[in-house]
């Protein structure tokens, strides 16, 4: 069979600081700040008070969700890949069929955990000898493929349907392995994204090893500051991306509007070797994962007129400008790089699928998104890379070729490349 | 409690559960929860917590098995609750 190329014809994002494509759209170009204070982060004794919650209420939740869905619901990242997912079905002109299964559309809709709150709930019931009282969707909210079980669920989807997790890199990897599929025939479209739960159960970890930033408590909007000199670690986010992947013959066939191409991209794991550890990536595997992308995609690296780094604003983004310089051999000529969680904070599993929704808008709408927060642009950075090389207001630009790449806890990572349409 | 004001009570708990809005309007004793209303085998669970909330029994997993018709739960509910 010949392989197929592969278009991405719908999104969906439901993110700290917009939910819905035009939301989300608007605040990425206005470098609109999701972050904010907690009082109940505070009330824990949490370092960092400061995190991103996509701005949903029951209202919107109501409109993709049944009362009886939501009967004993508690699991927040279900919620952000349903709406994300539903919404970027739409987006593509496609519908549901409530009597069909669909065997050619599946979903990879990935997360880091799910229903951590609901799981909460059901030990508290389980420590009391109560088990028989938990009801039950324990096990669908609380299964890591919890998310693309609803998906299916909503949508009639009868290809693969399964969950990636790769900590940070979850989002782009399950980009990835969707567009693998297509490629090889196997589907005609995949619903691909991520989503991560939001709140102190999934945040604590972090703030146990003092890697989110302590120091912005009392100015949010200012705590998530990637590339500058006095970033103090990330800022937890959370919610969900989502896109359709699609065949172009079956785009095509069908007239649907076309948002990018998606060139291809790689995935591979640093081993935890070469200075690569369980939290740390292995610098050679960053560079070999961006240039194998490359190679995937069939483009020379001078091609890339935008990255959307990953970029979290710890000591590693130097070094991540540095991978990204030794991958690309492009000299003084260095792509635009761009920091989607200057706004939004770290989303974790959420954070490769909303950061690809944010680079694919960026590349159909012909604009470089504001990097805020690095007036104060680390030194090495600007040696590196120039400056100018980092657009702090928006920025009209006919982009061709955008590179996104995440890196996660376990030394994977994660590279993707995307091209304008026509 | 009557007869009529057990099957309106479990007419409430089971509304929104069931997922055949014609067998609900005419529901009766002898309706099955799962064939006729087309209840989920899996929310029946929930209905029978419901059930135990409302009435404030508790519903063992034996006399949960014999529960498959609105008939049959008054009953087990009546004897509990006398």
């Amino acid at each position: 069979m010949n392989e197929q190329r592969v278009v991405i014809t719908g999104m969906g994002v439901v993110a700290p600081n917009g939910v819905g494509l035009d939301a989300f759209s608007a605040a990425l170009k206005n470098g609109k700040s999701g972050i904010a204070y907690f009082q109940s982060l505070a009330d824990l004794n949490f370092s960092c008070c400061v995190g991103g919650i996509p701005p949903l209420n029951d209202k919107i939740i109501s409109n993709y969700f049944t009362p009886l869905h939501l009967r004993n619901f508690n699991s927040d990242g279900i919620i952000f890949g349903c709406i994300a997912g539903m919404d970027a079905w739409r987006d593509a002109g496609l519908t549901r069929d409530n009597n069909q299964v669909d065997f050619d559309s599946g979903t990879i809709f990935g997360t880091g955990t799910s229903g951590v709150e609901k799981f909460r709930e059901a030990i508290y019931q389980l420590d009391k000898g109560n088990v028989r009282r938990l009801g039950s969707t324990v096990v669908a909210q609380t299964m890591a493929s919890g998310v693309s079980a609803y998906l299916a669920g909503f949508l009639g989807l009868g290809n693969q349907v399964t969950t990636n997790s790769a900590a940070c890199a979850t989002g782009t990897e399950a980009i990835l392995l969707g567009y693998e599929r297509i490629k090889q025939g196997k589907a005609k479209r995949m619903l691909v994204g991520s989503c991560s739960d939001h709140g102190p159960y999934i945040w604590g970890g972090f703030d146990a090893m003092r890697v989110m930033t302590y120091k912005h408590n009392s100015t949010p909007e200012k705590a998530s500051r990637p590339m500058s000199a006095s970033a103090a670690g990330f800022v937890p986010g959370s919610g969900a991306g989502g896109m359709v992947l699609e065949s172009l013959e079956s785009a095509q066939a069908r007239g649907a509007r076309i948002y990018a191409e998606v060139l291809g991209g790689h995935v591979n794991s640093g081993g935890q070797r070469n200075g690569g550890s369980m939290t740390a990536p292995n610098p050679l595997a960053v560079q070999k994962c961006i240039k194998e992308a490359i190679v995937d995609a069939g483009i020379s690296a001078s091609e890339i007129d935008l990255i959307n780094g990953h970029l979290t604003a710890t000591s590693k983004d130097a070094e991540e400008i540095k991978n990204w310089q030794v991958s690309l051999q492009c000299g003084s000529n260095f792509p635009f790089i761009q920091s989607t969680k200057s706004t939004i904070g770290h989303c974790l599993a959420a954070a490769g699928s909303i950061e690809c929704v944010a680079s694919v808008l960026q590349l159909y709408n012909g604009y470089i998104a504001p990097s805020t927060n690095c007036e104060d642009l680390l030194p090495e950075i600007e040696q590196r890379i120039g400056a100018d090389r980092i657009t702090k207001i928006l920025t009209q630009r006919n982009l061709q070729i955008v590179a996104k790449a995440s890196f996660g806890f376990g030394d994977v990572n994660a590279c993707l490349l995307f091209k304008k349409w026509g | 409690m009557t007869n009529e004001d057990l099957i309106t009570a479990l007419k409430k708990i089971v509304k929104p559960y069931v997922q055949d809005e014609l067998a609900f309007e005419t529901l009766g004793e002898e309706s099955d929860f799962i064939h006729d209303l087309k209840i989920n085998s899996a929310h029946l669970i929930d209905v029978v917590l419901d059930i135990e909330d409302h009435f404030d029994i508790t519903i063992e997993n034996e006399e949960l098995e014999k529960m498959v018709s609105v008939g049959s739960a008054m009953k087990l509910i009546s004897t509990k609750i006398s």
